[in-house]
């Protein structure tokens, strides 16, 4: 009997360590791996789809983790810095560049834009402490509307960018017509046992990963973390903390600049208008299962949580599609497993100016 | 428990019946311990019919769980109930919600006041209580919506204020009104409830001006004549003199004694409220103070919640250990958190003969003053980070310690931080697993020395700790104690200690300065009788004029 109570705490411990929803999720994969296995799926295809798809939304996840360590809690604004990167791409395209070229010159210049919109973004999230997610979800909708406008007004007159009759740039713009369609995957990409690795996606996400571990050991990102595990002790401490926020918000805008940039040069595409909308939920959903809650995060939650998300998502659509046929299952799942775990962190949140 | 009452009942039998009567209240032998932590020993009370009946007793005399247990307060029942029982008009009562207590005829008027700023002073009395006309709607949807019968609701908080010698239109917003008619709208409230009986007073006369406290006593001793009983929990023994006819004096929740006021005095009072308590042994101490004044307080004024300072003046030499007592709420705790820049501050401060620049706490550490703060989980402490970061958290932020660098980078240096945090933990005795431990899951004395270990990792030259044994066990006790004695005599640091615990105060400190209403009300030696330290904690130099009428 005591023995039984004994195993019961140690599994109650360990569900405790790794976090609820990573536990639930992993499980989840691990059934729908199982399934496509049965269902005698390709699973070198499924493998390359996920690491592809890992890659390609790793940063996206990775700016999640700043802005929960300064106590902002997650990113729902992340189309603000979407709309950036976005900016700078159809900018360089706009100005002829193409390839390589073109990914430096938006990068840079998304840089830019995404440090002074998030340097306001976090002047604006200091005046409403305490309602920080709510707050950060309809200025994420809100920059998403106004970029709509300005994709519709802006003059530019590149081709390969607006519509075939009228003016305004298109809803995707292909990226293989500027040569930037997954360069970056493709930089040292191999090939084995038919899995199709994107070295230099996974590359450019695990640098950044290495650079934001670092950046949580330096004095300025420690002093971040006590700001946000405890506002009073930091003050106490003489730490500036809606300094400190600001930072880390502007980390996070960058952050999610540069990683639509990684993501749509992936995808093969850029979405524009209302696309960034929904770009913020799985981000914010998968550094959740990663282990993450509304008040800490890690570089490892972003990790552990993009790739079981993504890797679910990427496993369980053929899968779905195979068990069901004709139905957009999978899709459905999408929405569930997306939102229930936002649900399910945002009741974990504890009262208070967090 | 039951049956032992009834023996009790037979053998007192009829001829007792008339006195029995007479007690309106009664609680017998009361015994509360929370967790194992007795707070009441054995407390017998007993309110007669028109009696003003004084409590008192130091903060943590334990007033306030036997009031919560008269109330039938939630906190009471969830934590294991009490033993001892209440009777009621010689009939033993159950209380076991607030609800029960307010229909046997208790009301309570509270400190801070629970007053709707929007409403009309008859809404605020009548709230929840209201007097209502049936009417159409009220007949299909249920009483809730009924007409509010303001005439009758009108006459009633007019008879209610009457009776306090309240002049104030019934019809008034409480918005805006001066806090003394506030505390009169709570009592207004409390005696327009049908049949009340017995009615507390907890600290009414806290936030008052001395011509609203008059005024408020005297309609006390209205109300009393009137045939209510009344409780009067108050710190200043010169309203307690003025207005009591009996006093009842706790002490670590024991029953010191009950005695009539006409028989004793307020010097009497104040040496059993303190007396000597748990005996901290006070070493004979060989060193040698210098008269070098390191620290410099004039008219300090801080706005902290509930602990303001207002205008608090102080000198604390080189090398010594300055303590720093009085009352809850009465400012003691303010003092270091307004040098620190917690709260802000006004005034000058000095230290080693440069002036402080205040509401800078980054300056402050900088300058070499550390602060243990009262507020162990709140300020002291990232409870969900390591030891180590906990501890060194301070000095790497301010004096640039424990870091490498890289470039433009300051990276931490985790070699240093452990081995000093290592050396922390053996130093001190901090009981934990290991130095990447989180602190929350320490007890709280080892909390406590992990808060010190921080203090003392910025190499203070002026060390305040405040409350630094609030919450922890006896044992860590004299540990926390003996290790800042030893740092003052070994090392030399300056430390001025805030503590609710005069005991404690006495046992380390060369110097005690008494806190009272926000300002410096004395200076004793630790060695002064316990009558004058429980003199000057409660005002009493101040308003002696109550305490000096009623004794001639």
């Amino acid at each position: 009997m005591a023995e039984l109570t004994v195993k019961k705490d140690k599994r109650e411990s360990f569900i405790q360590e790794i976090g609820l929803p990573t536990v639930i999720i992993a499980a989840f994969y691990i059934v729908v791996l199982i399934a496509a296995l049965l269902l005698k799926l390709s699973l070198p295809v499924l493998i390359s789809d996920t690491l592809r798809r890992f890659g390609m939304n790793g940063l996206l996840v990775l700016a999640m983790v700043p802005s929960i360590k300064s106590g902002t809690g997650p990113n729902f604004a992340l189309p603000i810095g979407i709309v950036c990167g976005l900016l700078a791409v159809v900018c360089g395209i706009e100005f002829g560049l193409t390839g390589f070229g073109l990914l430096a010159f938006s990068s840079i210049s998304a840089i830019l834009i995404s440090v002074i919109t998030g340097y306001l973004y976090g002047k604006l999230l200091n005046a409403v402490k305490g309602a920080e997610m709510t707050i950060a979800t309809y200025t994420g909708f809100s920059a998403v509307s106004l970029m709509s406008l300005v994709w519709l007004m802006v003059p530019f007159t590149n081709k390969k960018m607006g519509w075939l009759i009228g003016s305004g740039l298109r809803e995707t713009i292909q990226l293989d017509a500027v040569g930037a369609d997954g360069i970056i995957n493709d930089l040292l990409a191999f090939e084995r046992f038919g899995i199709k690795v994107p070295t230099g996606l996974l590359a450019v996400f695990f640098a950044f990963c290495i650079m934001m571990w670092l950046f949580f050991r330096t004095k300025t990102g420690i002093a971040i973390i006590a700001g946000g595990v405890n506002p009073n002790f930091a003050a106490a401490s003489g730490i500036s903390i809606d300094k400190n926020r600001i930072i880390a918000n502007i980390i996070s805008t960058v952050l999610a600049a540069l990683g639509i940039i990684l993501y749509s040069q992936s995808y093969g595409y850029i979405q524009l208008y209302s696309a960034p909308l929904n770009m913020a939920f799985p981000a914010v959903a998968a550094v959740l299962i990663g282990g993450a809650t509304a008040s800490r995060a890690s570089v490892s939650n972003a990790i552990i949580g993009v790739f079981l998300f993504q890797g679910m998502l990427t496993t369980a659509l053929p899968v779905a599609n195979e068990l069901f046929t004709g139905t957009d299952l999978s899709e459905i799942m999408r929405m569930i497993v997306q939102n229930g775990i936002i649900l399910y962190a945002l009741t974990q949140v504890r009262g208070g100016a967090k | 428990m039951s049956a032992d009452f009834q023996s009790v009942n037979s053998i007192s039998g009829s001829s007792f019946d008339n006195a029995v009567h007479e007690k309106l209240l009664c609680l017998k032998n009361i015994s509360k311990d929370f967790f194992g932590n007795k707070v009441l020993n054995n407390i017998n009370l007993e309110i007669k019919k028109g009696e003003i009946h004084a409590l008192v007793g130091e903060n943590g005399a334990g007033k306030s769980t036997l009031m919560n247990i008269l109330f039938g307060m939630p906190v009471i029942h969830t934590t294991g109930g009490y033993q001892g029982s209440i009777e009621i008009d010689g009939k033993e009562v159950q209380i076991n919600t607030p609800h029960a207590a307010m229909a046997h005829g208790i009301g309570m008027v509270h400190q801070e006041f629970m007053l709707i700023p929007g409403f009309t002073i008859t809404e605020n009395i009548k709230i929840n209580r209201e007097i209502t006309n049936p009417n159409i709607f009220s007949k299909v949807f249920g009483r809730k919506y009924e007409y509010l019968d303001y005439k009758k609701m009108n006459a009633d908080a007019r008879a209610a204020l009457d009776k306090l010698d309240m002049g104030i239109e019934e019809y008034t917003l409480v918005a805006g009104l001066p806090v003394g008619h506030m505390q009169f709208i709570e009592i207004a409230r409390e005696i327009d409830k049908t049949g009340i009986k017995i009615l507390v007073f907890d600290e009414p006369t806290a936030v008052l001006t001395e011509s609203e406290t008059q005024h408020l006593l005297a309609a006390i001793k209205r109300l009393a004549a009137q045939g209510i009983g009344i409780i009067f929990i108050s710190h200043r023994l010169g309203e307690v003199m003025q207005i009591s006819d009996r006093i009842t004096i706790l002490r670590d929740g024991e029953h010191v004694v009950t005695k009539d006021t006409k028989d004793t005095n307020t010097h009497e009072i104040a040496q059993l409220m303190v007396g000597r308590k748990l005996s901290l042994e006070r070493k004979n101490r060989s060193k040698s103070i210098s008269d070098d004044i390191v620290l410099k307080i004039r008219d300090l004024v801080v706005k902290m919640p509930g602990e303001e300072v207002k205008g608090f003046n102080l000198d604390v030499k080189k090398g010594e250990i300055v303590g720093i007592g009085g009352l809850a709420g009465q400012g003691k705790l303010g003092i270091a958190n307004g040098i620190m820049g917690i709260y802000p501050a006004k005034g000058n401060v000095e230290f080693e003969g440069e002036p402080l620049e205040l509401n800078n706490p980054k300056k402050t550490i900088k300058a070499g003053i550390a602060f243990v703060s009262e507020d162990r989980k709140g300020v002291g402490l990232l409870l969900d980070c390591s030891i180590e970061l906990n501890t060194v958290f301070t000095s790497m932020q301010i004096h640039n310690d424990f870091l490498i660098k890289l470039g433009p980078f300051k990276l931490k240096h985790t070699r240093k931080i452990r081995s000093h945090t290592k050396k922390m933990i053996k130093d001190l005795d901090i009981r934990c697993i290991s130095y990447t431990q989180n602190v929350g899951s320490l007890s709280g004395g080892n909390q406590q020395k992990v808060c010190l270990a921080r203090a003392l990792t910025q190499n203070p030259k002026l060390l305040l700790v405040s409350e630094p044994t609030r919450g922890i066990d006896v044992g860590a006790k004299k540990i926390v104690l003996d290790l800042l004695r030893k740092l003052n005599e070994e090392q030399g640091m300056t430390i001025i200690m805030t503590s609710s615990e005069l005991a404690e105060l006495r046992s380390i400190c060369d110097r005690i300065a008494i806190v009272c209403d926000g300002k410096l009300e004395g200076i004793l030696s630790p060695d002064a009788p316990d009558a004058d330290f429980g003199l000057m904690m409660s005002g009493s130099k101040v308003n002696s004029q109550y305490g000096g009428d009623i004794n001639g």
